[in-house]
């Protein structure tokens, strides 16, 4: 549920009088519900070049309402910036004062997404200066946002078009209410890869996903979240969270496997389950994880070995079991879940943040091992949830962390597992070693 | 009765017949039973049924809740909670989710008048197709393992594809009835007409009718209860205390063993903050065990050896157990780990004294291992529910007597022993508890997973043993094969 305070300055009197005292006004944020339009509201495309026309005429195959040109007051649902073919800094005025003009035209949880090339891919200074420009440029732009809207930014890896599979599932995921808590992000395409789904509603349909740490929380969601997109589930947990496990199995019609994955033989136990009993295995989420704060100062073996054992050896010890297996050959996903803790940081909690660092870097290298059977590999940040876990903080450490961000409120678990569906889907095979922030743009750190 | 053709290794000239309306053949011959040998209760009846046309019946897997000592984390539970939760445990571990099961048999020993239908009721509270029948059994605390054998038994006959069997029972929750002077006075006034007869009714209310009627564990014929009883076959079998308190000992010792291991991972489902039987005592020792204060037989004086260590406590919980034909396994990619071979019920005359009141299945085991051509040396696990210690070594012990053997056995001699280590070697009753009804499920869901990983033995599959003495003189026995 969305927290009190933002419901409570979302309308009415507590709108004016937070506007007043210059409080923040977070917004209750649009969220994805199967059967409902993509967005609403017209799409602005922006942006001269060949790029940009393919695009926006694939939108309109989608039965988008598209603009080329923007018509005065008229309240938007996105603006796309296509800055594909930029050359030079400079490049950047003409279409990003263009669009400028339209800003004050979006409506509540409207988007702008930029689509650019990635500045690594070239050796010409002008153009990775023009390119690594876009980058700061739609940070910026995120913060400046209100009432839920979103920027976030497609970057295209060497000759990956702009309608490729996965820049269109990219752009479908920034554009739905599936993205709501994800700002100021971007996602790299890397390659061609990738496949849209037959149907929009089911783009799971068919798929055998693994979850683990399923038992509750985050990763109760992302095994709902799988569900609703079609997967047959295995969700698995400890043993000791068996009784809540079944509850979700039982929600999702999965199948309960009670296993501490830091189990050395967790990796075949999971996929002998998963095939036996459900004949295929296409998508692992590694979620499970668990934290043992203390200083660093204060800290003890114990605590620092369980957390580097759960959450990123365990990781690597399955991922080497799936490698090997003959029987994750087809399209594999594996999707991790990291932690903004290990990009940016976070008081007492060095174990936690080096093992999520490490889930990072193990994703980065395992891609390319993954890709040689068509695979992907990715990681997802959440920044601060709304779990029973973060209910325990402190009230005021709480409330001001749920408002560092953007969008001024905390995520939801579910947001994170949207995030993770679109990863774990045949769309987002062109993406693979990436790590996707589902922080609201969280204003500390990176 | 023999009801698997394959998997009862009878006598090769017993071979049935293709119609199941042939005459019945015996597995010691091809004699009539009228022919059978000479008196003896194991020799004495013997006729299996044509069953050539029988299929297996096999046990996919099961679920049970840890046990709680009574009074302890089950209290608030009712039967109902607890049989849900095991059940909905179960169709989580096997994806059974909306599925419509053959035949769902369970049951309680202890049971409010209000749970008549027990089992319907958690079937409809848990996730499987509201469209699965089911039906409540009590035998005491044989129930689990005679749901077992009954719908195996309709598997095997091809009444239905697949079946739930399971048991429960909570002694915390326990049903109090009124006693019997308000019961009359509260149905009388119900029948009364007028005023005038309803004070009348009410007037014969006397104050020590307004004491519940709690229950007990006492025989209704001898006004023993069950430790007691025990107590005196224990005493009647000289089995030492030293003895009992070592059985004890590996009872909790085998079982902390098995949940290190990760044994139960994928038998049990925690509830309500429990992860282990609240009754296992990792930790304890046989110096521990010889501290306690007999219990039971006290007025035995130095021959009273049975303690609160080397006896079962009140125990709340709840088991379940996954049967299919194998086709229908097969069909739901679901694991086939043993095979339900045969079973066998006794009863004995406690109430004069012949025999103890636990010792059924002394009678048992032997009358169903002749049936299936075996003797004891063919079992590989051996699974005797410790009601008591002493409930064991008594059956173990008249197993290895020889007058008992010849005079009440009518065999030549000893029935034989067995290898102590193949009993319950992953702990039993002591350690976990003893929610009555839930035992038998305990018992054959954990039996069924050790056959499966020994698979085979001397190139036939891994055979185990199921002995659970119940209230009342009876037991019921069983046996199981790897799959």
């Amino acid at each position: 549920m969305t927290d009190m305070y933002t419901q409570l300055v979302s309308r009415g009197p507590g709108r004016d009088i937070a506007r007043k005292l210059g409080l923040p006004q977070p917004v209750v944020l649009r969220r994805y519900l199967p059967d409902q339009p993509l967005i609403t509201g017209p799409v602005l495309v922006q942006g001269a070049g060949s790029g940009a026309d393919e695009l926006a005429a694939t939108l309109l195959s989608w039965n988008l309402d598209v603009r080329r040109h923007a018509v005065p007051k008229e309240k938007l649902g996105a603006i796309i910036l296509v800055l594909d073919e930029l050359g030079r800094p400079e490049d950047l005025a003409r279409p990003v004062l263009t669009a400028a003009t339209s800003l004050r035209d979006l409506a509540p949880n409207s988007r702008v997404i930029t689509v650019s090339r990635t500045a690594a891919d070239t050796a010409d200074p002008a153009v990775a200066a023009a390119r690594q420009g876009v980058d700061g440029l739609l940070r910026s732009l995120a913060k400046e946002l209100r009432a839920g809207a979103t920027g976030n930014g497609i970057l295209l890896a060497g000759g990956v078009r702009t309608t490729s599979p996965s820049t269109l599932g990219a752009l479908r995921f920034f554009l739905s209410g599936r993205s709501a808590f994800v700002d100021g992000q971007f996602l790299t395409v890397s390659s061609a890869e990738g496949q849209l789904p037959a149907h929009a509603g089911k783009p799971l349909a068919g798929k055998v996903a693994v979850v683990t740490g399923a038992a509750r929380g985050i990763g109760a969601a992302i095994a709902r979240t799988l569900y609703r997109d079609g997967a047959t589930l295995v969700v698995v947990d400890i043993p000791a969270a068996g009784d809540h496990l079944a509850a979700v199995a039982n929600e999702v019609r999965g199948t309960a496997l009670q296993l501490d994955i830091s189990r050395t033989d967790a990796g075949q136990r999971i996929i002998d389950h998963a095939v036996e009993r459900h004949g295929r295995l296409d998508i692992v989420i590694h979620n499970a994880g668990i934290t043992r704060d203390k200083l660093l100062a204060n800290m003890d073996e114990g605590r620092w070995n369980s957390v580097i054992a759960v959450n990123i050896a365990a990781q690597l010890r399955i991922n080497e079991a799936l490698l090997a297996s003959g029987h994750f050959r087809s399209s594999p996903r594996i999707v991790s879940v990291a932690s903004t803790s290990g990009i940016a940081g976070n008081r007492g909690q060095t174990n936690y943040a080096a093992s999520k660092g490490g889930v990072m870097g193990m994703v980065r290298a395992t891609a390319p091992l993954i890709g040689t059977h068509g695979g992907s590999i990715n990681a997802v940040a959440p920044g601060f949830i709304e779990t029973e876990m973060t209910a325990k903080i402190p009230f005021a450490v709480r409330e001001v962390a749920r408002r560092l961000n953007s969008l001024q409120q905390g995520g939801q678990p579910g947001d994170v597992a949207e995030a993770i569906a679109f990863l774990a889907s045949d769309a987002a095979g062109g993406i693979s070693g990436e790590v996707l922030r589902v922080c609201g743009q969280n204003l500390v750190g990176a | 009765m023999s009801v698997n053709g394959q998997s009862a290794p009878g006598p090769k000239d017993s071979t049935p017949t293709a119609t199941p309306a042939a005459a019945p053949a015996s597995p010691h011959g091809p004699a009539a039973p009228a022919a059978a040998p000479a008196a003896g209760p194991v020799g004495g009846r013997a006729a299996a049924p044509a069953s050539a046309q029988l299929r297996k019946a096999v046990i996919v897997g099961g679920n049970r809740i840890p046990f709680a000592r009574t009074g302890g984390a089950y209290t608030k539970s009712s039967n109902q909670d607890m049989l849900t939760a095991a059940l909905d445990g179960l169709i989580a571990r096997f994806g059974l989710q909306d599925e419509r099961i053959g035949e769902v048999g369970a049951g309680a020993v202890l049971k409010h008048s209000r749970d008549f239908n027990l089992t319907r009721e958690a079937v409809l509270g848990s996730a499987l197709s509201a469209e699965t029948p089911a039906y409540d059994l009590q035998q005491a605390c044989a129930t689990g393992l005679e749901t077992v054998l009954g719908l195996a038994n309709k598997i095997k006959l091809g009444q239905i594809d697949s079946a739930i069997a399971g048991g429960v029972d909570s002694a915390s929750d326990a049903p109090i009835a009124v006693s019997e002077g308000l019961r009359e006075v509260l149905l009388d006034l119900n029948r009364a007409k007028s005023l005038p007869q309803r004070l009348r009714v009410l007037s014969r209310l006397r104050p020590k009718d307004l004491a519940p009627d709690a229950p007990n564990t006492g025989e209704p014929r001898t006004g023993l209860s069950m430790g007691e009883h025990q107590a005196l076959t224990t005493a009647q079998w000289k089995i030492t205390r030293e003895a009992q308190d070592e059985l004890a000992f590996n009872s909790h010792r085998n079982l902390a063993a098995a949940y290190d291991a990760g044994f139960f991972d994928d038998l049990l489902t925690p509830y309500r903050g429990l992860t282990r039987d609240s009754n296992l005592r990792a930790d304890t020792s046989l110096e521990k065990l010889a501290t306690l204060k007999p219990v039971f037989g006290k007025n035995l004086g130095s021959a009273a050896t049975m303690t609160a260590g080397n006896s079962t406590p009140l125990t709340d919980g709840a088991s379940t157990v996954l049967l299919a034909s194998e086709e229908w396994a097969d069909a739901h990619d679901l694991p086939k780990l043993a095979t339900v071979v045969d079973g066998e019920a006794a009863a004995v005359d406690f109430v004069h004294g012949k025999d103890g009141l636990l010792m059924a299945p002394a009678f048992a085991v032997p009358r169903l291992l002749a049936r299936n051509g075996l003797s004891l040396d063919d079992i590989d696990f051996f699974e005797i529910h410790e009601a008591f210690a002493g409930t064991v070594l008594s059956t173990l012990a008249a197993w290895e007597d020889e007058d008992f053997g010849r005079t009440r056995l009518g065999l030549d001699g000893a029935f034989g022993s067995i290898d102590r280590s193949k009993l319950n070697v992953n702990g039993s009753s002591l350690a976990a508890g003893h929610p009555f009804a839930a035992t038998g499920g305990r018992i054959v869901a954990s039996l069924a997973k050790m056959l499966h990983s020994r698979g085979r033995v001397d190139g036939r599959p891994a055979r185990g043993l199921i002995s659970i003495c119940a209230a009342g003189g009876q037991g019921v026995v069983a046996i199981l094969e790897a799959h």
